[in-house]
């Protein structure tokens, strides 16, 4: 048993068929990556697994560690030990930068704070009084976000593009950072279109217009991902479309 | 009363004590403590309804630290009338915290009128913390006229957190020289059936006058916020932003009507206003933190409310 198993999931919005059939299982202790063509539906598939608001309407069936999410809010599936680190994390006026990575810390001591701040490349001298606001970067948030989900030691990670807005000198860090997660025994999902994100899991998911098309390990999903994957009818199949199937 | 009561209750017994901090306590229509510093000069005056107070920083003088202000009472009942003149001399500097304490408030008024001038290329900033009853018994009703000469330099923070607002009406009006600083913010929160009324007014009269307006105010259960910025720009390279949040919960309701007025082709004027509730894309963030929603409403509401 997987430590997350999605059977037959579907979600539409405004009369669009966004997740179409979709299963998904995944081991524990483990880091995938999902990737797959603008639009396929992956941000979708990590906030409705969140629980998140707009996303609650879905049919099929999400289990956490065997239990049904189904009626679950966002807070309670966090509780349970899954979270979430959008693509373009929010800016928070008035909260400082240790502040919000407190929050969710299981360890609220300052030098808890600053080891999270640290290994996501955020000089806790440098960021101790700095707000989590506007003042930030989009790619100083993203690494704000990921300390604060170090802090939480959760066992489900969901990362939404984690390298948008990094700098190069960064990346390095927020893979050492993810890596640190899978060490701790937390099971990663890397949302991406990036190949060196890719690299750095050890199993691929690919999807496209909703649904997963194809799954192994990385080298294998990467040709698919790096050569073939455009958005298209036939689902990115190359034996489908060898097969001349629609 | 006494003036350790109101000290205590603002938090401000230990920093009075410092034989180089200058400060005024008014209990009720009573001086009831004062200490005066080189460069401060501090006059009282105790009339039939009220105070009389004046208050003049001389010209170069730089007050270290800064001068504390005391008001309130902390009876359940009384009109308490300041009447405030402060003239910061050119090229003084001088920062002023002062405390409105009503804890106890059943039916209290607490009455302000201040003329304030800020002399060329002098700065003055003043902090205002109100701290009154869970009742809500009070109006508080500040009203400022202040003008900044020349190169100038004016910042005023008020907040209104702590207890139940009551009544407030807000109304400050300031008219800007040329090279001039102004920066007035406000921070309200309001529950039950509190009224909260802000007006602040900037006049960018001179070249290169700069202001900002920032108003941040939640409100719950039924009370109800107006908040009138007006920001006008009338000569060459002056610039102003206004900035008003309202975080709206329950039957509350709010209302924002800025008025931004250029008379200058060179002159820029921004505004921005966002009113409603809890911004969903925080709410959830916080939420996949393991916070519920209500305390991560109140994370973002406190946040809000603080001026960093």
């Amino acid at each position: 048993m997987g430590l997350l198993e999605i059977d037959d999931l579907g979600l539409a919005l405004n009369g669009a068929t966004i997740l179409n059939h979709l299963d998904m299982d995944l081991w524990e202790g483990h880091v995938h990556a999902v990737v797959g063509p603008n639009g396929a539906g992956k941000s979708t598939l990590a906030g409705t697994v969140m629980g998140l608001e707009d996303y609650r309407r879905y049919t099929g069936e999400i289990r956490f560690d065997g239990t049904s999410l189904a009626d679950l809010g966002v807070d309670e599936r966090a509780r349970l030990g899954m979270t979430l680190g959008w693509q373009e994390p929010a800016r928070f006026e008035g909260l400082r930068v240790p502040e919000f990575v407190r929050l969710a810390a299981r360890d609220k001591s300052d030098d808890a704070v600053r080891s999270c701040l640290s290994r996501c490349g955020m000089e806790p001298a440098r960021y101790w009084d700095r707000a989590a606001d506007k003042t930030l970067s989009g790619g100083e948030r993203k690494k704000l976000e990921l300390a604060s989900i170090l802090a939480m030691q959760p066992r489900l990670v969901m990362l939404d593009e984690p390298d948008s807005g990094i700098d190069v000198e960064s990346l390095a860090r927020i893979r050492d950072a993810i890596a640190a997660l899978r060490g701790g025994g937390a099971t990663v999902v890397l949302i991406t279109h990036s190949a060196e994100v890719l690299d750095w899991a050890e199993h691929a998911f690919l999807m496209c217009c909703g649904h997963i098309v194809d799954k192994g390990n990385v080298e294998e999903i990467s040709r698919y991902f790096k050569g073939r994957c455009i958005p298209c009818d036939h689902k990115n199949r190359p034996d489908l479309e060898e097969e001349g199937a629609p | 009363m006494t003036t350790t009561d109101l000290f205590e209750v603002a938090k401000i017994h230990r920093q009075v004590q410092d034989p180089d901090v200058a400060h005024l306590a008014i209990g009720l229509n009573k001086v009831v403590s004062s200490n005066g510093v080189a460069g401060l000069a501090v006059e009282t005056e105790e009339v039939a309804d009220g105070v009389n107070i004046e208050v003049t920083v001389a010209e170069d003088a730089v007050i270290a630290k800064p001068v504390h202000m005391c008001f309130g009472l902390l009876q359940e009942e009384g009109i308490q009338k300041i009447n405030l003149r402060l003239t910061v001399e050119p090229r003084a500097r001088v920062a002023v915290t002062a405390h409105c304490v009503f804890p106890n408030a059943e039916d209290v008024q607490h009455l302000m009128d201040a003329v304030i001038r800020v002399g060329e290329g002098a700065a003055y900033s003043y902090m205002e913390r109100h701290i009154h009853s869970p009742q809500g018994g009070i109006t508080v009703v500040p009203k400022a006229d202040i003008h900044l000469a020349r190169g100038a330099r004016f910042k005023t923070d008020f907040e209104l957190l702590e207890g139940r607002v009551g009544r407030i009406d807000i109304d400050y009006e300031t008219t800007c020289d040329a090279d001039s600083r102004l920066e007035m913010n406000a921070a309200v929160s309001g529950k039950g059936d509190d009224r909260i009324n802000i007006r602040e007014t900037g006049h960018l009269n001179g070249e290169r006058a700069r202001g900002v307006l920032t108003s941040r105010v939640a409100v719950r259960d039924d009370a109800s916020a107006d908040v009138y910025n007006e920001l006008t720009a009338s000569a060459a390279g002056a610039v102003g932003h206004v900035d008003c949040k309202e975080i709206v919960q329950g039957r509350a309701v709010a209302n924002a009507v800025p008025v931004v007025q250029v008379n200058h082709p060179k002159a820029h004027i921004t505004h921005e206003a966002a009113l409603g509730s809890v911004d969903s894309r925080q709410l959830e963030t916080l939420m996949a933190r393991g916070l519920s929603e209500d305390e991560a409403t109140e994370v973002i509401i406190a946040g809000l409310l603080r001026f960093t």
